[in-house]
């Protein structure tokens, strides 16, 4: 046991050598929550767009003031004639134009209607969509505004309630998503790498002959990043409810465990990777191919996965960060308790022996 | 010239002869483009909601029925109390409860107002945002028809005064996924480039046979136009074959000038692999480089605009893309294929690129010294 504890202390001091390194395992989750926090984000703020007004008269300039003064738009651009319009589009910085048709106010008095045409540039479909129903909203509000009382129509009011995120916030998305991308790359990763590192050194066979059994050398060799990580998902918990009010209806305890138990999941996943590859440099790919952008799209963090095509929502089933950002958010946004997360915590569990296992029957392979 | 041809030749059999990293960098990339496109969406659909009708009218029937036969809606369940659809939102097995009180369809005759409750699982507060407009255009499609019916048709001739309409340009039928294909497509060059450059220094650093490199009299420069020009070939290689994919799978339409893609393409890759050079030459251990590209790949990643557009980041956000180069090419890859940009529409950020391409190769030579 005492050869243990020395071994694991060699392992700390090579990792706290590494200032560099370690100043990004701890700046990186600091880093990718205020990017999250504040900078990607769906919401519309003073979206950049162009007007075409070819009647300019007081009913054209009263919508276009409705439209600037709500916080999504700012006016870029007046357009004076048609040609400009595609010009300005590929210019690229004008998400949309609107144009008001002649004789607006006219129109509108003589014959009870009149037009204005939206035009989006829908290569971002997601923001056209958004940018269109934002500005028909406000248009039809306005037009609502002047049209003569309506009558005895019957009318159906929807009430709507926004259960568990009252204000919309994206925090509820983000933190359980970044949790479970950091803790997954820093561990699986770290792990991998350095495992792999030995071997490629030649010093793996080094370890092999001391008295260590094998066991307890990939224990010794993983224990500090278990420490690091778990620091690191701590880390990201408070910033999420420090600064941005990410809720913790939960038991902490039970918040914590599954925590840990992912840690150790990712770990046993870099520790099975390092047993497949043979230099750091494929190590490296394989974690960073096969974990970063599955684990940020297939994991239901950025895109629901139940909009995704059946063979996809198949392959997100052995995402494991997919079930960890479940636990979380149950846990912490819906105040559930172990009840409901059982599956999912049996799912990370079976995960665990799994990689467990194969690094094992891989690991004596090599041994031989 | 001959030297360089000599340390080419040597990088190409080091790249090729590698039997597991070879299928790692070309078949990785195209297997992740091909899955995770379809996996970028947006797009609502099979949305599980949870009926609780107390009015059992042939009113509230309708509109079920109509919620029913929308491609966007599936009934998950169905009850005459609130609370058991509740318990299928804790459990995430339905996203929306409609609930429909009594006395719906007898207030909206007699009062001509009847109102409905609508809870939605708003953890996901940008999905939510969309089930709630999903729904109130159902609800208001369905309220617009009974008028009608009710009214003998007196209610149709109300509309409303101002028409408005939309067009959606280059996009008509909102594909998202001609958005991503070359979103991803940047990422993935900009991995390979990036890492393979920033080991592969440090690699021959650990081996020790830069040292060998170094008492050779191969000149600075050659050394590092041999380390680059390989990673550079590949890469474009990949852009070609991804654009090759994207078209054939994905229909994305290649609007623009690919010259001009591949030219801004080339001088993107300069400063990618500049700073990949750099970064290596800073580092001491294959780990350690590896996770400081890793650090800030993801925070240029993230903010370069390929999930969420640029335009609704802050302004201190956009003030750092001035210095991401992936954001950079995210914007002008788009404009170029979707929009058929040209040279005319980029030039500024072409220029910038060059000149970052010069800034990003100037502190990779300097720093590279052959003394160990």
């Amino acid at each position: 046991m005492k050869r243990f504890f020395g071994f694991v202390r060699k392992e700390f001091i090579h990792i706290f050598r590494d200032k560099r390194t370690l100043l990004i395992l701890f700046g990186m989750p600091i880093a990718q929550i205020l990017i999250f926090g504040y900078v990607v984000t769906n919401e519309i703020k003073e979206a950049r767009i162009a007007i075409y007004d070819k009647s300019k008269d007081a009913v054209t300039h009263e919508i276009t003031d409705k439209l600037l003064s709500s916080d999504y738009f700012r006016l870029a651009k007046t357009i004076e004639d048609e040609q400009q319009i595609e010009a300005t589009f590929e210019k690229g910085d004008v998400k949309e134009v609107i144009v008001f048709e002649s004789d607006f106010d006219e129109k509108l008095h003589h014959e009870q209607s009149a037009q204005v045409q939206i035009l989006l540039d829908a290569t971002d479909a997601n923001m056209a969509n958004l940018l269109q129903s934002y500005t028909s909203g406000i248009i039809n509000d306005y037009s609502r505004h002047i049209k003569v009382s309506s009558g005895n129509m019957p009318a159906i009011k929807p009430k709507p309630r926004m259960l568990f995120n009252n204000e919309l916030k994206g925090v509820y998305m983000f933190v359980p998503g970044t949790m479970a991308l950091i803790l997954m790359l820093v561990t699986a990763m770290m792990t991998s790498i350095s495992i792999t590192r030995e071997k490629e050194m030649g010093t793996m066979e080094v370890l092999l002959v001391s008295p260590l059994k094998s066991v307890q050398i990939i224990a010794g060799k993983v224990m500090p990043y278990v420490a690091l990580a778990f620091l690191n998902g701590v880390a990201i918990l408070a910033l999420g409810y420090l600064v941005f009010d990410m809720p913790v209806h939960g038991n902490v305890v039970l918040l914590l465990g599954e925590t840990l138990l992912y840690i150790i999941m990712a770990l046993s996943l870099g520790i099975f990777i390092s047993t497949v590859s043979p230099t750091q440099q494929v190590a490296m790919f394989i974690s960073m191919f096969a974990l970063m952008l599955p684990t940020m799209l297939l994991s239901g963090f950025i895109f629901p996965i139940e909009n995704m095509p059946w063979p996809l929502q198949w392959l997100s089933t052995i995402i494991p960060a997919k079930y960890f950002i479940i636990l979380i958010k149950h846990i912490m946004i819906k105040g559930t308790g172990f009840v409901f997360v059982w599956k999912e915590t049996l799912v990370l569990l079976g995960m665990t022996a799994i990689f467990i296992g194969l690094s094992i029957k891989n690991f004596k392979i090599r041994l031989e | 010239m001959k030297t360089i041809r000599f340390l080419l030749q040597k990088e190409f059999i080091q790249i090729l002869r590698n039997r597991t990293m070879l299928p790692l960098i070309i078949l990785m990339p195209f297997i992740q483009l091909i899955i995770l496109v379809n996996a970028a969406t947006f797009d609502m659909k099979n949305i599980d909601i949870y009926v609780v009708d107390q009015d059992l009218s042939s009113t509230s029937r309708g509109l079920v029925d109509k919620f029913e036969a929308s491609p966007f809606y599936h009934l998950e369940g169905r009850s005459f109390n609130v609370e058991d659809g509740r318990e299928d939102l804790l459990t995430n097995e339905a996203e929306m409860i409609l609930n429909i009180p009594e006395g719906f369809e007898r207030d909206l005759r007699r009062k001509n107002q009847a109102s409905l409750q609508l809870l939605i699982n708003a953890i996901n507060g940008n999905a939510a945002g969309l089930i709630q407009a999903y729904s109130n255009h159902i609800i208001s499609g369905y309220n617009q028809h009974i008028a009608v019916e009710w009214t003998q048709g007196v209610a149709a001739q109300k509309q409303q005064p101002l028409e408005v309409v939309y067009s959606y340009w280059y996009n008509p039928e909102m594909n998202y996924k001609i958005y991503m294909v070359p979103g991803i497509l940047v990422i993935l060059v900009t991995i390979i480039s990036l890492f393979l450059t920033a080991m592969n220094i440090v690699r021959e650093k650990e081996m020790g046979t830069i040292e060998q490199i170094n008492v050779t009299p191969i000149k600075k420069y050659q050394f590092i136009i041999g380390k680059l020009l390989p990673f550079l070939i590949i890469a474009l290689f990949e852009l070609a074959f991804g654009l090759l994919l994207g078209r054939l799978i994905f229909d994305v339409p290649i609007v623009g000038s690919l010259w001009v893609l591949f030219g801004v393409t080339v001088v993107y890759l300069l400063v990618i692999l500049g700073f990949g050079l750099f970064l290596s030459e800073i580092s001491d251990s294959q780990q350690q480089v590896m996770f400081v590209t890793f650090f800030f790949m993801l925070v240029f990643i993230l903010m370069s605009g390929i999930f969420t557009p640029t335009e609704s980041m802050p302004d201190w956000a956009n003030k750092v893309n001035v210095i991401n180069p992936i954001a950079y090419l995210m914007r002008i890859i788009r404009m170029i294929l979707l929009k058929g940009s040209g040279f005319a529409d980029i030039w500024q950020e072409f220029y910038s690129l060059l000149i970052y391409a010069f800034l990003s190769l100037g502190l990779a030579v300097w720093r590279y010294r052959k003394t160990a």
